[in-house]
Formats: C-alpha cells, structure tokens, sequence
C-alpha cells in the first residue's frame, strides 16, 4: 500500500500505486477497476488519489518532439515542467503560463488547467494546449484539440483527470530573451490600494502577497509583485553575454516534521509581520531570477512538513470581479478574527475564461494555508458560505474537504460534468477520492 | 570533453538514467538493448533534451556466440557500462533449472563474456572505462535471492580481476552496487524509503565515479555499512537468520 496522500497530506489516503510504462499497461491497469491518474502529486488534497488504482504517470516521461520554429513541445504526460524549463530556457523559451512550483508534471498541469501570475493577459495553462491524447474508458487513445473531438478537450482541460488518462500532449512555449524577471514591488497599505495597482498594473505578472493576520487598518495591507521577461537591454552589462545563466539555488530540507504547538496565532503573526517588513524595504525595481521569482517555495523541499503531522488544507476561490471588493474583505476579516491562518496568503487578478470545468473566471483569487485541525475545518465552513454568497468558486487541485451540496452551489457546472460524465460512461472508470466526495 | 559511452541492456531504469547523467553531462551515447526499436522515444527524448545523436543497436545479453562480434562492431567507447541484469524470481526459480539458468547467465555469463571483449579492445588501445552494474546481493548469499545474487558475486569477482589486470594499461574498471532502486525491477516489491534510491541519484553516482575513477561504489553510503555488517555475521550465525 502506497501514501496517495496530496501535498498537504490531508486526508491520509493509502492504496495501490501503478507506474505505467506506456498506453497498454494503463489500459490493463483500468480493466481491474477505476483509476486516477497521477503526477508529481502536487496537488493538494485528494484529487490524484484512487484507492483502488492510482497511476504514477511520471514513468510515461519522454519528451517526443520540438519545433525550434514555433516553440511547440511535443511530451509525454509524466513530463516535468522542471524539466521543461531546464531544457528550453537556455534556448529562449519558458512556459507561456506557470503554476507556483515547477515540480508538476505536463499532464497534471492540464489536469488541473494551471494558472500562473499572468492569467489576466495569458489566461491559463490550458491557452497553450494545441492537442492532448486521452486513452478513455474504452481504452481507446483519442487525440484532442480545438478542431477534433473538440469536447473531450475543453472537458480534459480543468476536468482532474476525470475524462480519461492524458497520455501526451502537445504544448507552445513563449519566447523570452533572459532567464531574468525585471520586479516591480509595491507596497499596498491596504486591500483597496492592493487591487487599484492590479487594476492599473501593465505588467506581464502580478501577484500580491499579504498578511491575513492584519486586522483593522491593516487589513490587506500586502506587497504586490510586478514583472516582466527582462530583455538582454535590461541586464547588467556583466550579464549580457549569457542572459540566461542565473545562479544555481541551493535546495534545502524541512528535515522533521513541525510540532503542532510551532504554529499558533503569535508565531504567525509574528512571522508574517515581519516578513513584511523586511521586505516592504525592497520596494521598486530589481532584477530577479526566474526560479526565485516564479518558484520560492521550490527551494525548499519538503516545505509541507512545517505545518506539522496532521496536514494543512490550502484554500483557494475566485470570487467574480464585480463582488471581488466585499467579499475578499469578508473573507479576509473572518480570517483575520480566528486568528488562523498562514504565511503565505496570494492574491492575484484573473481575467475573462470560458470553459467547461476549469477553475479561473474573471476576477481575484485568493489563496491561504491553514494547519488541519477541527476548529479550521470549521472556519473553512464558514468561508464556505461567504464565497458562495458572493457567486465564487474552489479551485479542486486546492481542494481536500468541500461539500458536495457547496461544490453544487458554487458551480454549476459540476451538475453538467457529473452527468456527461456517467452518460459517457466515464463514471466508475476514471474516479478520484475527491471526485467521489465530490459526486462528480 | 565529449566521450562515447556505450550502454549494455539500456532497457533498464537504471541504464536510462545513466543514459541521462552522461547525455547531460554532454556525452555521445550509443543505446544497446533487445528488440531496440522499442527504445525510440527514450531515444529522441535524451536528443531533445541534451541535444546530438543517441545511437541504437540490437543486443541480446544471452546470445554470448554474438559478443565478440558486437563489441568489435562498435566504434570503440571510451566508456561502457554494463546494465545487463534479471533479477528472476527466487522462490518459483529454485525448481526450474531452465529459470535459474537465465538468471545466472543474464547476470553473470553474459555480461562477464562481453566485458572480456570490450576489455581486449580497450586494452589495445590503452585506454577506457568499463562499468558493472552489479549488486549488493553479491556480497553474501541470502536465502531469499542467492540465485541472483550468487550470479552476481560472480560479476562483482570478474569486475575485480578485470581491474586487478587492466589497472597498469590505461583502462579502469568500476563496480557499482545500487541497493535497493526503485526501479520496474522491483516494483512488485516493498522497499524501505532510507535505503531506496531513486534511479537518477544511481545515473549521478555512476557518472561521478567514472569521473572520479572510484573502484567500488554503493550508491547511498549507508549501504557499505549494512553490507559490511552482514558479511561479518559468523556462518553459524547466519545460517538462522531470516534477512
């Protein structure tokens, strides 16, 4: 028995884990029960967890073709995006659109149509798909894009793997001229003065990091991060040579596992009031390089541990522009008067995005960690309820414990995958824990 | 400097990441495995990534009448690494003799009489690294795997004459013992996390030690301890043991 559990390693969920070497042992692995596909399991919950079959994609991990031309990437679905970057960034490309670690695998990333800091000018993963080929409950591999079997792909785009197993892809890179990002920070006092710089902001990326322990005046106050691809004229003259050699991070280890007691309300206000702080003085422009601005967290492995045994639950909705401005000043002072919460709490802007189940729409994403325990579960609830008074919705590679009847209030879309999915007799063949929670 | 390396029984998790430690590393290589046209993919992935040409050639690690032949056929390497291996199946194995043949012949028949062919070849030269993938199970006959495992003594004893007679003429040899891998060899097994390694950090280990000209590598430290202990664990001792 495996540990299928997600990145924050709740719920605990064991069970059989396969590792598939190409179409015919997925297809024998989907005729001894319902499977789930399964990539670098950076997901948070339960979404690539299948008791019963879990697929460990990374060994299908072949890069298969690439067209210095146009910048597609022909791939196998265990592909890494680590990968991706280390192969094409000294050549002068980079992904068009990149979640906040670079530890997930090409299928995954469809899976779960990952958005980046430049939603709102790029829109998602998703955008830069040109074809994915899906082995479906027949065992048939179908090759789907925009012109073919043009509904298997806008459902497989954002559909959790739920529409069959994405076996390889087909991918368009973006050109860039240096592995540098030229960062703008600024710091916003409060939520208004966060949103006016998103608002305003003219830049390729933009993310705001903030303190949701701030109350009163302080509530939102953030530093919003602005970027762009630097141009080799944007370089240090000592750089230019070679604009895309960047210096090498060291990695480092949570080496144990956080006591709960670490964590409490001082800690974390403490933590991130300074955090604040010290980087409130960095304010302006700098010159970053590509792994500390897209991927901070990827330096440290095993970040997931410092929120102790029991696990942490990421939160993550997109409230709809127009209710954008009351109800993540809802979220954010019911937040802020439990007194939980995290380091890390991101905000970023999402533009327009018609799709069949995938996450963004036009709007403000909000995204927080919480440690596991009764008392958040509860608090969770409760955001629950401000988010779906204001017309939001979860992103499910955040999600580990939503309702059925809220998943079904906040979107109605679900009521429409869940049922093509059993017309087409996806249901029972392609199953995750979370989409059993989930009634999907 | 660019070097050609030759890899025996490239099927193989751990062939494949030796494959990427030395194309990363920039090396020409050249894939040898049975039914090699299967090997495409990984081919044109390790041309994609590392850039140049991944070369394949037809091999069948048992067809030991072919060996001479097909080191000779080979644009001399400057490095080549043995990966040929079949862990078989103990239990099921002890009653087929036709079973544990190939397992011993897999292991150490085939593997010994390619190596002799490639080490005459490089010891003409003067130069050249040979690489054995062999196996901690070599270091004491368990009763759970001594078939493989005894194949593999035999391999690691090869290895070391081979060394032992080509140490003054220019060619090294290195002896790689993995440990535990989680590799498609032993999926259907329960491996315990510490002492497993992933089958890159083994391609990494394997590079290092060729760079390095180590003699005898395991590839995560603690395994030298383990394997010293065991082997010091009087006859009459380990004889009951269940390990």
């Amino acid at each position: 028995m495996a540990d299928l559990s997600g990145w924050g390693r709740y719920p605990r969920v064991e069970g059989r884990l396969l590792r598939p070497r190409g179409a015919a042992e997925v297809r024998a692995a989907l005729a001894e029960g319902p499977v789930i596909a399964r990539g670098n399991g950076r997901s948070y919950g339960d979404s690539a967890a299948q008791p019963a079959g879990t697929l460990d994609m990374r060994g299908m991990a072949h890069m298969l073709d690439f067209d210095g031309r146009t910048g597609v990437l022909t791939a196998e679905a265990g592909v890494m995006l680590e990968d991706v970057i280390a192969t094409f960034l000294p050549r002068g490309w980079f992904p068009a659109v990149t979640p906040g670690t670079k530890l997930v695998t090409l299928g995954g990333m469809i899976a779960a149509d990952v958005h980046g800091k430049n939603h709102r000018r790029d829109g998602s993963f998703g955008r830069h798909v040109d074809w994915v080929e899906v082995l479906g409950p027949d065992g048939v591999v179908r090759r789907a894009s925009c012109s073919e079997n043009s509904e298997l792909f806008g459902r497989t785009l954002g559909g959790m793997g739920l529409t069959g197993v994405i076996l390889r892809c087909a991918i368009r890179l973006m050109r860039v001229e240096s592995g540098w990002i030229r960062q703008d920070m600024r710091v916003a006092p409060d939520l208004d003065a966060a949103m006016e710089i998103f608002e305003t902001a003219e830049s390729r990326y933009a993310v705001a990091w903030f303190d949701c322990l701030g109350q009163g005046a302080d509530l939102g106050r953030s530093l919003v991060m602005l970027g762009d691809h630097a141009d080799v004229a944007d370089l240090p003259a000592a750089r230019r040579a070679a604009p895309f050699v960047t210096p090498r991070r060291r990695r480092k280890r949570v080496p144990v596992d956080a006591p709960a007691i670490a964590l409490n309300r001082h800690t974390l206000r403490a933590f991130n009031s300074l955090y604040f702080r010290v980087n409130a003085r960095k304010a302006g422009p700098s010159l970053v390089d590509w792994d500390s601005y897209f991927y901070p967290l990827d330096a440290i492995l095993d970040w997931n541990r410092i929120y102790g045994r029991r696990g942490f639950a990421q939160y993550q909705v997109v409230l709809p522009l127009e209710a954008s401005r009351g109800g993540l000043a809802a979220l954010l002072r019911t937040i802020a008067t439990s007194g939980r919460g995290s380091f890390l709490a991101v905000l970023k802007r999402l533009g327009p995005q018609e799709s069949a189940f995938s996450f963004p729409m036009e709007g403000y994403t909000l995204a927080l960690d919480f440690p596991v325990d009764p008392a958040v579960l509860s608090l969770l609830d409760r955001l629950d309820d401000i988010t779906l008074a204001h017309g939001g919705r979860h992103y499910l590679a955040k999600d580990s414990r939503l309702s059925r009847e809220a998943l079904r209030k906040a979107d109605p879309r679900a009521a429409a995958f869940a049922a093509h999915r059993r017309e087409a007799g996806l249901a029972g063949r392609f199953a995750s824990a979370q989409s059993e929670r989930l009634g999907l | 400097m660019t070097q050609k390396v030759t890899i025996l029984g490239a099927r193989s998790d751990i062939a494949m990441a030796c494959a990427h430690a030395f194309g990363q590393a920039g090396h020409a290589l050249t894939l040898a495995a049975r039914d090699v046209g299967t090997l495409g993919d990984a081919a044109r992935d390790l041309e994609i990534r590392y850039g140049g040409t991944v070369a394949l050639r037809e091999f069948d690690a048992l067809a030991i009448d072919d060996h001479a032949a097909f080191a000779a056929d080979d644009v001399l390497p400057d490095v080549v690494i043995c990966a040929v291996g079949l862990l078989g199946d103990q239990k099921a194995d002890e009653a087929d003799s036709a079973a544990t043949r190939d397992v011993l012949r897999a292991n150490f028949e085939g593997p010994a009489i390619l190596l002799n062919a490639y080490a005459a070849l490089m010891e003409a030269r003067g130069s050249g690294t040979i690489v054995g993938i062999s196996s901690v199970a070599g270091d004491r006959g368990r009763a759970t795997n001594y078939i493989y495992g005894s194949a593999k003594a035999g391999f690691t004893a090869f290895l070391s004459g081979l060394r032992n007679r080509l140490a003054r003429k220019g060619v090294h040899v290195v002896t790689v013992k993995p440990g535990f891998v989680a590799t498609r060899m032993t999926q259907h097994l329960d491996l315990p996390g510490a002492l497993t390694a992933e089958p890159a950090e083994v391609g990494h280990a394997v590079l290092k030690a060729v760079v390095k000209g180590r003699d005898v590598i395991y590839v995560r430290a603690v395994w030298r301890i383990i394997m010293g202990l065991i082997r010091n664990i009087p006859e009459r001792v380990f004889k009951k043991l269940s390990i």
